[in-house]
């Protein structure tokens, strides 16, 4: 972690998150879910027969689905009513032009992201920054050098458009199937927006993509998803960031992420999201990585009523390897359930899979996990690690483990830690000057600095703030 | 001149309320070393934290008090009234007791995880500086300083400040820099998390090296030559020494062994036994318990009893 980040204590309040635009919408559907808001969704989109067909197949999966609910330790989700979500929102912005000069969104648009920092976070070091806004990307640009060699960096309407074959190929068909559960199977009905980055043959994209997802309206859900395909020999590391500001009515986010990693190809996905405490996140991230690529996800959840996230990486080919790092906070009714999945079915497989998690004020953190090494997936080896820290004794911490072994010559480990924020390491900062609540702080952002590292520097920052927000609980 | 007074100060275990202290007494000012000495169990430890303010301890009785002298608040940027310039630490916080110029080296540092070293001692010292003043600010000014500080930045925080506190980054690493190669430390520990796999002879060398840069009044050591072999000793030694010549430190040096005070000469000892000092006296005193252990001061303190 850089100095940079010490400047946290004094920033501004929650206000930055928490603030909430009037809508000033152009388009959006009715409450509910059926056939008629699908047709609605894809007649708004202009798209073709495929998709349209592929989301009303989703939404019979969906509706033929049962909720799942028996789960050990799984978050409530008896609140979360498909009737009650407006399912699509199309901002007051000609799409289909698409905006790529930030001066020609709307202000309202253009406030919200003003007040995140995105313009900002664009200047720094970014290949290319997209903006979502309800349901639909407003904002995207990728810089010159990038499009030149081949890379693109959409969103997934636009992709949908102009890169028919490779999403038609992609998208949820063999990463993410609607049929994976009953959230897929609704992000598959109702999606709208996000990002599409495609990567081609031995291209290395250097600095990261960004996308920023923001969710303004009240009882609105957002569907957006993102595809990534990297070409054999391909690297790129792309960000995602999160945010709802806080209403009465629940919210629901529904999010799909497909990722292929090619062929020695090198994919980061990165998120720190923060979803106001009444957002339902229940999202379906996977890769599929062939031989000898790299999947690295990163992630920080904050927020949310409850979440319940696994990263997933399937290792398809000989030598592929995942990198899991996953950090949770949980407040007060907060019930934050995320952890990780990864499938070896090829000889050689890595993977190592890191999850912190810090609950407070009776909050509860699960971590949920899944390590399958298939019979022939020789010389594969995991490594799990699982760290809990909690505030108090009202707080709640789980650890899920669960570990499918079906080949012997494998090296499997698994380590949890629970522990709750010493009072010895609290008065030994505190005799040095620093008062409680930054004696605590500094100990938080070490635990996680595992994460920050490997973030870019405005999301680390925007991450320790976060989890300064929250050991305040002044976020909403 | 600062002066570290103890006063007939008792304690127990806040838990259990199991008595501790019975009573101590003892005074310190800066540019002195002081050694307390005691076998196990006498209370010396507990006397140390009870300084530096641990919650686990409760104070039924005595007082703990610092008093500082005018050239002790020459860097206070507020008029100091002559009444303020004694403190009930017992009534302070431990970082305010910090912030007035308290130390306590622990025998067991913690170890925090992720948190350089570099970027911990910015921080504390940052933290001392600005308690330091808000403690002598009046309540009109105080107010003065929170208005100022809410302002936040005028740009989005997500370009970040240009730095933030007294002691900016390129000035402390110099700082740091300096007092590390005083005490010959290497410099790769400035980006070692804060005692986060030191060996025990590294941790108390961290010790003394906070000590350096938070320039305390009154240091107290608690056993800080336990575990360490001759070579290390010697370089804690130097580093202690250079904290009462070079700062004008008051050194409070808890030890089991007169072993440390062949190279940190004490102006004083106090014998500690079950929760009391029983007896004072200079240099000599340590020797002779190192020659005859403590039966003999245990039959002298009750027989007098």
């Amino acid at each position: 972690m850089s100095s940079e980040q010490d400047h946290l204590k004094e920033t501004d309040t929650e206000d930055r998150f928490d603030f909430k635009k009037e809508e000033k919408s152009a388009f959006q559907t009715e409450k509910g879910l059926n056939e008629e808001t699908i047709r609605a969704i894809s007649e708004d989109k202009d798209e073709p027969e495929w998709m349209y067909e592929r989301r009303l197949r989703a939404l019979k999966q969906f509706q033929e689905m049962p909720m799942p609910t028996d789960w050990p330790g799984q978050p409530d989700l008896s609140e979360v009513d498909i009737d009650e979500i407006v399912p699509y929102i199309r901002p007051d912005v000609d799409v289909r032009a698409g905006v790529d000069d930030w001066t020609e969104l709307p202000d309202e648009i253009k406030d919200t992201f003003d007040k995140l920092g995105i313009p900002e976070a664009e200047k720094n070091a970014l290949s290319g920054v997209g903006a979502q806004y309800e349901s639909e990307v407003v904002y995207q640009n990728m810089q010159e050098r990038w499009e030149e060699k081949g890379v693109i960096f959409c969103n997934m309407d636009e992709a949908v458009r102009e890169h028919e074959d490779i999403v038609r190929e992609h998208f949820m068909t063999t990463c993410v199937p609607p049929s994976d559960n009953k959230f897929a199977a609704l992000h598959g009905a109702v999606w709208s927006g996000g990002s599409f980055v495609y990567v081609p043959e031995d291209v290395t994209v250097e600095m990261p993509v960004q996308a920023y997802f923001r969710m303004n309206s009240e009882g609105m859900g957002q569907f957006e998803h993102t595809l990534i395909v990297a070409e054999e020999g391909s690297e790129v590391h792309y960000i995602e960031g999160c945010s709802a500001p806080k209403y009465s009515a629940f919210n629901l986010h529904s999010g799909g992420v497909e990722v292929f990693v090619g062929e020695d190809a090198h994919v980061q996905y990165s998120t720190v999201q923060n979803w106001s405490k009444n957002t339902y996140n229940l999202n379906t991230k996977r890769a599929l990585v062939e031989k000898n690529g790299r999947m690295e996800w990163i992630s920080g959840s904050m927020g949310s009523k409850a979440t319940m996230l696994y990263p997933s990486s399937i290792l398809k080919g000989r030598g592929a390897s995942d990198n899991h790092i996953t950090i949770a906070f949980a407040g007060e009714g907060q019930n934050i359930d995320t952890g990780a999945k990864v499938y070896h079915n090829a000889p050689n497989t890595k993977s190592t899979i890191e999850s912190k998690s810090i609950s407070k004020d009776g909050g509860r953190t699960n971590y949920r996990g899944l390590v399958h090494i298939a019979d022939g997936a020789e010389n594969s080896s995991t490594a799990v690690e699982c760290d809990a820290l909690m505030f108090d004794n009202e707080s709640t911490s789980d650890t899920m483990p669960y570990m499918e072994i079906n080949e012997s010559k494998v090296d499997v480990a698994h380590e949890a830690t629970v522990g709750k924020i010493g009072d010895e390491d609290v008065f030994y900062l505190q005799s040095r000057g620093l008062d409680d609540d930054d004696a605590k702080q500094m100990i938080v952002s070490g635990f996680i600095e595992p994460i920050t590292e490997e973030l870019p520097i405005e999301y680390a920052v925007e991450l320790n703030r976060l989890v300064e927000l929250e050991m305040e609980g002044s976020l909403g | 001149m600062a002066t570290l007074e103890l006063q007939n100060l008792q304690a127990e275990v806040a838990e259990t309320g199991e008595e501790i202290l019975r009573g101590v007494d003892l005074e310190v000012k800066n540019g002195e070393i002081h050694a307390l000495m005691g076998p196990n169990g006498s209370g010396k430890s507990t006397t140390a934290k009870v300084i530096a303010g641990h919650p686990a301890y409760e104070v039924t009785d005595g007082s703990v008090t610092l008093t500082l002298s005018e050239a002790d608040v020459a860097d206070i940027d507020a008029d100091v009234d002559e009444e303020d310039l004694t403190w009930n630490l017992l009534d302070l916080e431990p970082n305010e007791r910090a912030a007035l110029g308290i130390f306590l080296a622990f025998q067991y540092p913690a170890e925090i995880e992720g948190v350089t070293m570099v970027n911990f001692l910015r921080q504390a010292l940052n933290a001392k500086l600005d308690e330091r003043e808000e403690l002598f600010e009046d309540e009109d000014e105080e107010a003065e300083a929170e208005s100022e500080k809410d302002e936040g930045y005028e740009t989005s925080p997500m370009e970040g400040p240009a730095d933030d506190g007294d002691v900016g980054v390129a000035e402390f690493q110099q700082l740091l820099k300096e007092k590390m190669e005083l005490l010959d430390m290497d410099k790769k520990f400035a980006e070692r998390y804060l005692n986060a796999g030191f060996s025990g002879g590294e941790k108390k060398q961290n010790e003394v090296l906070q000590a350096a840069i938070l320039e305390p009044s009154i240091a107290v050591l608690d056993e800080i030559d336990s575990g360490l072999d001759i070579d290390r000793l010697q370089d804690v030694s130097k580093g202690i020494n250079a904290l009462r010549d070079e700062q004008d430190t008051g050194i409070l040096q808890i030890t089991h062994y007169q072993r440390i005070l062949d190279y940190v000469e004490p102006d004083y000892v106090h014998i500690m036994l079950d929760g009391k000092v029983v007896k004072s006296g200079g240099a000599e005193l340590a020797e002779k318990l190192e020659d005859e252990g403590y039966d003999w001061v245990r039959e002298e303190a009750y027989e007098t009893a």
